[in-house]
């Protein structure tokens, strides 16, 4: 394995672990759900995708092109949002307040929410 | 779109038929003279000639992957930030999209877009309306509207 390759696996699995731990501290000091929701669903999902591209880029030099990392990238790619905003659609439901500084609800009285706080 | 391709591979077999060749350079021979022929005919067929489809779909894909880029910079900055300045709010949006996975893959789109996150998806008086929560709403929501309609204009690039 030459020299380059190395130096590229080295930066993709450095980025990847940087917007991991960006996700990580969004999830602690963003304030609600909704907000931590978009640190976790985006920086999770290209932390994940850089990583497993630099795990590629890794065997691949080596003698070794594994598909099925390039399957789980696309995987990921495609299921992170949905999962996303499937969270976000179960705590609207289930009565999770917004954020004290939200400024506009448009959703407000459009569904029937149950309250789970009583 | 798919007829054509089906139709596409039929005549690099029968031209693999004609050759009595059987190795992949005589199937990608075959398969050119066929997207030669498709092209030449494609007014007969009533879905447009399929390697703009093709086209459109390669481009949607390298919108998602900027689009994802894009978006994690902006988290960084808000994440980063040491205060917490920003004005979050759900906001309503009506799409003109119709069918099951247009409205899917918009969504997705607008969840990997920066600040944007789909909430809930409504049909009110045949209208689609989806409710998007947005990190910051005050200078956004321009913005968004914008980035929205190429989106829009993207799905229905694939889809015509």
């Amino acid at each position: 394995m030459t020299e380059t390759v190395k130096i590229i696996v080295v930066v993709f699995l450095l980025i990847g672990a940087f917007f991991s731990l960006v996700a990580a501290l969004g999830v602690v000091r963003l304030p609600d759900v909704y907000t931590r929701n978009h640190a976790a669903s985006k920086s999770a999902t290209l932390g994940v995708m850089v990583i497993l591209i630099g795990t590629f880029i890794y065997f691949y030099a080596a003698g070794h092109s594994n598909t099925r990392l390039l399957l789980a990238l696309v995987f990921i790619f495609l299921t992170s949002p949905v999962g996303g905003h499937l969270i976000n659609r179960a705590a609207y439901y289930s009565g999770v307040k917004l954020w004290d500084k939200s400024i506009r609800d448009d959703l407000k009285g459009k569904v029937k929410i149950r309250n789970f706080e009583k | 779109m798919a007829f054509q391709i089906l139709l596409n591979l039929f005549i690099a077999f029968v031209w693999m038929f004609l050759k009595v060749s059987y190795d992949p350079a005589t199937f990608i021979i075959g398969y050119l003279i066929g997207l030669v022929l498709i092209y030449l005919m494609h007014k007969s067929f009533a879905a447009r000639f399929y390697l703009s489809s093709i086209w459109a779909v390669i481009y949607l894909i390298l919108l998602f992957l900027k689009e994802l880029i894009v978006a994690n910079f902006s988290v960084l900055k808000i994440v980063l930030k040491p205060n917490m300045d920003f004005q979050p709010g759900i906001f309503a949006y009506k799409t003109i999209l119709e069918k099951d996975w247009e409205i899917t893959l918009l969504s997705n789109l607008i969840t990997l877009t920066p600040g944007t996150l789909v909430v809930d998806v409504h049909e009110e008086n045949n209208e689609k309306i989806l409710y998007i929560h947005a990190i910051h709403v005050p200078d956004v929501d321009d913005a968004i509207e914008g980035i929205k309609s190429s989106f829009e204009k993207a799905i229905l690039e694939v889809s015509r």
